[in-house]
């Protein structure tokens, strides 16, 4: 009685596509993609913010195809199953600004969920203090959750509301065609492609772009989003979204394994720092707000694809996010946390606790 | 008939409406009003769950509108 869920809704389906981008995010690291970052929202976006010039830190520039894929194989599929629903308007600023303390928070420890369990699958212990911190963010957004906590209702509108962010992507891949990359040259036309360090690094545009949109699509098919997965396991016991994840960790484990890509250990790990502290909180801030937001960075870029206003606005967020961090020394390097970067947690789990706690509805 | 609306909310509101739904009547019949796939999907997983039966779905308007019995 119209009771049975499609593939991708079912265990099996999540499963699938959580391996599958546990598969192919080593790849990519394989193919150029920096070391444990085959898959990072947060720095792939930091990069494309560096990209476009609205931050100046030269090693972290580069128009991500990845992203760009995100948001496509999202509409795509979403088009294909009939699930593009333009919808806006459940409280687009504090969105906004989620997105931009989830970013502070993520460069803090320097990776948002995906690339966290990517870290380990490679070998970084320093990733554990993360996930704890993004699981202790994520439990402590339950409480809030609990206690009424609710952005609001969005409406149906335009479809165009719902295609500005898919039109915004396809206009960044016909920036990276119009100026490509030149070996050496730091500037192209108006993008900034880094010489040196994690921004150089990259596998070929066409391949970033195809994987981009294969986990665009498996994504927006499964619902793919870890800190879903973190939260209904704790707020319901249900390990749906979860399985996905533990795939995604498996696999990618597994993958490294075979491409010669695990290295454990603590220190010198790459583009990581051994703060253990500030790894921990800085994962703390970005779960809270991906909590009160609704969704991981990856599941934002999907519902963008989708037709959800809103997400796309939280989106924005997090690259602007990624400007203020590198522009104002908030971001973490490898030699530790930024002149700034407590400065921002500490701001970033005040904003948090104002949102939480003053955007309630009374319950009946 | 209970009628929950949850239109418009974003996860994890309609799981969360319809866990306290599916508590505060214990058993009889419940219907639900989502707008995304999303939330259908969710909220006939924790339905089933909970030992609940769904006895109806058909769209309504852009979403869905899903019965519930026990």
């Amino acid at each position: 009685m119209g009771a049975k869920l499609d593939f991708f809704a079912s265990r099996k389906g999540i499963i699938v596509a959580g391996g599958i981008i546990g598969i192919l995010a080593p790849i990519l690291q394989k193919l150029g993609n920096p070391k444990n970052m085959g898959i990072c929202v947060a720095c792939m976006e930091r990069d494309i913010a560096g990209a476009l010039n609205l931050h100046r830190a030269a090693v972290v520039q580069y128009m991500r195809p990845e992203i760009i894929g995100f948001v496509l194989g999202s509409l795509i599929a979403a088009y294909l199953f009939k699930e593009f629903r333009p919808r806006a308007g459940s409280a687009p600023v504090v969105r906004f600004f989620l997105g931009v303390f989830a970013m502070i928070g993520a460069l803090v420890f320097l990776g948002c969920p995906w690339r966290a369990l990517l870290r380990l699958a490679g070998g970084d212990g320093n990733a554990i203090l993360g996930l704890l911190g993004l699981i202790a963010g994520i439990w402590v957004g339950t409480f809030f959750l609990k206690g009424g906590y609710n952005l609001g209702r969005t409406q149906p509108t335009y479809s165009s509301v719902g295609w500005l962010m898919p039109l915004t992507m396809l206009g960044f891949l016909s920036l990276m065609l119009i100026y490509p990359q030149i070996p050496g040259q730091a500037q192209s036309g108006v993008l900034s492609y880094s010489t040196q360090g994690p921004g150089s690094q990259h596998a070929p545009l066409a391949i970033s772009l195809i994987v981009g949109i294969i986990v665009g699509f498996l994504a927006q098919r499964s619902r793919f989003c870890t800190m879903g997965a973190i939260r209904d396991t704790i707020l319901f016991k249900q390990t749906h979204l979860l399985s996905g994840v533990v795939a995604l960790l498996v696999l990618a484990f597994l993958t490294n394994l075979v491409l010669g890509q695990f290295s454990p250990g603590f220190k010198e790990q790459p583009i990581a720092h051994d703060m253990h502290v500030w790894n921990f909180l800085g994962m703390m801030l970005a779960g809270w707000a991906f909590c009160l937001a609704g969704g991981c960075p990856g599941r934002q870029l999907f519902l963008a694809g989708e037709g959800d206003g809103d997400a796309a606005v939280f989106v924005w967020g997090m690259i602007i996010g990624a400007a203020f961090s590198h522009n104002f020394g908030l971001a973490s390097s490898p030699k530790g946390i930024g002149p700034h970067g407590v400065a921002g947690v500490v701001v970033g789990l005040a904003f948090c606790l104002f949102v939480g706690l003053t955007m309630r509805q009374k319950r009946a | 008939m209970e009628l929950v609306d949850a239109r418009g909310l974003s996860c994890p509101q309609p799981v969360m409406m319809t866990l306290e739904a599916i508590k505060r009547l214990g058993k009889g019949e419940i219907e639900f009003l989502v707008d995304t796939d999303t939330s259908k999907e969710n909220v006939m997983r924790l339905v089933q769950s909970q030992g609940w039966d769904v006895s109806g779905l058909e769209p309504d308007g852009t979403g869905y509108r899903i019965k519930i019995k026990k």
